[in-house]
């Protein structure tokens, strides 16, 4: 079923070398280069991995256990842990905010963008490229310039502390690219079908969401899973515009958290509150990966 | 086309020009307005005060220690994250035969940059730990125990113990972009290399370098955007910059703190404004200093 949603969009390039050997024999050379290319990529696997492990391993055990032995495997799997990090430590709520927050922001982002880049990609009209390079300017410009005012912008509007404010300011930063993408797939998908349709006499709208936004999907979908990432880690907007702690987002709450159980000493939460908080994004890279590859490497190939 | 096209046009590029235009471009020219002014927050009006919070920017040391660690970062990271990437894509895609694992590998470096930079923080604050950390063990159990330290306390390594995190979660997404930039060049240049008993060395220098330059460049931008920000990381493990923290503070810290604990929105508006010209002047310099013969192929 996976499989079915995840047609890649362009078919992803196998790696595998690319100096054919005219002999078609393994020298010693290429031997050696093997060997020290595999050391290197096993000593830099064991780096990536280590530090994951090590936290899932440390989000079972006790307190003591944590400060006296770090080294070893949990005496006992404290799933207590767990509970404690989604009641006590309100994981458990902070994750249902994030959802809240990121439901409607995923959807808006993807039907503001793909229509604004459904009209800047297929339609002719004056200051489009003016429109065009206008929201990728938006690519240019790190979030925290904005900042000061964007702060009071949404106090002004009355937003601050609201899901609404954060939703919408989601979707606004996460325009210029998912726009910038979509504008390029857009333009590779044939327009007989279109044509045809508005010969029969359907309405731009019904063709815009009757026939081009289904052929749209893989692009969409890879903008999906790219923007979900993009805001379920989310970390600088909410800490300054959701400053209600009972509406905290995820990254949000567990940068408290943490700030909070140094204090505490309560370690063993913390460790399985980052665990909880990592679930959703693992499982989205271990299903998607090929996909969200292709989409994150495409903004800074052709950026 | 169509002459009824702009009652499409208009309704679809509508929400996403109020929005964008709302939320993302008001805000930055509004910044650049409060940083002319010495604006507190509390009063509607907005005192114009001409160049004063540049003049104070000028001359005050702690923002020019803020941004001197941002020039080393500047100069640190791009280097060092490039190499790395840079050496596993060629090993990828260099060598005579495929490498085995090599999917397994690529899924596994690229991870990290796709886990929030919150978690990265907290669990590189503690592998660091000088007590309970993943580090120290590791140094102490391969005999390196004299190393061990307590390396975010300690103001000589906090600054690169955090800038070595940001070189960890990203040369995966770095060497897969180097990896599709090199997958695109054709493979009939290798093999006259090859037939004119070229080395892999030589290979690499004069065929696959030369001919991803463009996409090297497009990433030195990048990372070098990303090291006049530097928040995410350093507010997360430095706790937002108190204390010994302060040793890492950079720029966009610094703007943070004035601005939501100081209330100084006029000075951080000018700080912000110095950073978006410091980043716009550095992709021009950047794009001077790299700009060579591009080869088409």
């Amino acid at each position: 079923m996976i499989d079915d949603i995840v047609q890649p969009i362009a078919e992803p390039v196998p790696v595998k070398g690319k100096l054919h050997r005219i002999t078609g024999k393994l020298g010693i050379g290429d031997i050696a280069f093997n060997g020290v290319a595999q050391l290197l990529l096993i000593f830099w696997a064991l780096m990536v991995i280590f530090p994951f492990l090590w936290m899932i391993m440390t989000s079972f055990k006790t307190d003591p256990e944590i400060l006296f032995s770090p080294w070893n495997l949990p005496d006992t799997l404290q799933w207590n842990n767990f509970s404690r990090a989604w009641n006590e430590a309100h994981i458990g709520r902070y994750f249902v905010n994030s959802l809240i927050v990121i439901i409607p922001s995923l959807a808006g982002t993807l039907l503001v963008s793909s229509m604004a880049a459904y009209v800047l990609a297929r339609f002719e009209f004056r200051g489009r490229q003016l429109l065009y390079y206008l929201f990728m300017a938006g690519l240019m410009f790190p979030v925290f310039l904005a900042l000061v005012p964007l702060f009071f912008l949404v106090q002004d509007l009355h937003m601050t502390a609201t899901y609404q404010g954060l939703i919408l300011v989601y979707i606004a930063y996460s325009l210029p690219f998912t726009i910038f993408f979509l504008t390029g797939f857009f333009r590779t998908l044939p327009t007989e079908v279109a044509e045809a349709a508005l010969v029969d006499g359907a309405s731009h709208f019904r063709i815009f969401f009757n026939i081009m936004l289904p052929m749209a999907a893989p692009g969409l979908i890879a903008m999906g899973i790219f923007n979900f990432l993009g805001q379920w880690n989310q970390f600088l907007l909410p800490l300054v515009l959701m400053p209600d702690q009972n509406k905290y987002v995820l990254s949000q709450g567990l940068a408290f958290l943490a700030i909070q159980q140094g204090y505490a000493n309560d370690y063993s939460a913390l460790f399985a509150a980052m665990t909880i908080t990592m679930i959703p994004t693992l499982l989205v890279y271990v299903l998607f990966q090929r996909r969200l590859e292709s989409g994150l490497t495409a903004g800074a190939l052709k950026g | 086309m169509h002459h009824h096209k702009y009652r499409l046009i208009i309704p679809f590029l509508l929400p996403a020009l109020l929005l964008y235009g709302a939320f993302v471009l008001w805000p930055y020219a509004q910044a650049i307005y409060v940083s002319f002014t010495s604006w507190r927050g509390v009063s509607p009006n907005k005192p114009w005060v001409g160049l004063d919070n540049y003049e104070r920017a000028w001359n005050d040391p702690r923002l020019t220690d803020a941004l001197s660690r941002n020039a080393q970062i500047l100069i640190v990271l791009p280097l060092v994250t490039i190499a790395i990437a840079l050496t596993f894509a060629a090993l990828f895609t260099q060598g005579s035969n495929a490498i085995r694992g090599a999917g397994f590998y690529r899924v596994v470096f690229f991870f990290p940059q796709v886990i929030s930079a919150v978690i990265v923080g907290i669990l590189w604050s503690y592998v660091y730990h000088p007590n309970v950390g993943l580090l120290n063990g590791v140094l102490g159990a391969v005999g390196l125990g004299s190393l061990e330290r307590a390396w975010l306390g300690n103001p000589t390594t906090i600054l690169w113990a955090i800038v070595a995190v940001a070189v960890w979660s990203s040369v995966g997404f770095y060497m897969v972009i180097y990896i599709a930039s090199m997958q695109s060049i054709p493979t009939s240049f290798y093999e006259a290399a090859t037939l004119d008993g070229a080395n892999r060395w030589t290979t690499f220098k004069d065929i696959t370098f030369p001919l991803i330059w463009e996409t090297l460049r497009t990433t030195l931008i990048y990372i070098g955007i990303i090291a006049l920000d530097f928040f995410v990381l350093v507010q997360v493990m430095t706790g937002g910059g108190v204390g010994s923290g302060r040793r890492a503070e950079v720029a966009a810290l610094y703007l943070y703190n004035q601005a939501f604990d100081r209330s100084r929105w006029g000075y951080a508006s000018a700080i912000g404004v110095i950073l978006l010209v410091l980043t716009l002047l550095l992709s021009v310099v950047i794009m001077r200093l790299t700009r060579r013969e591009t080869y088409e192929f």
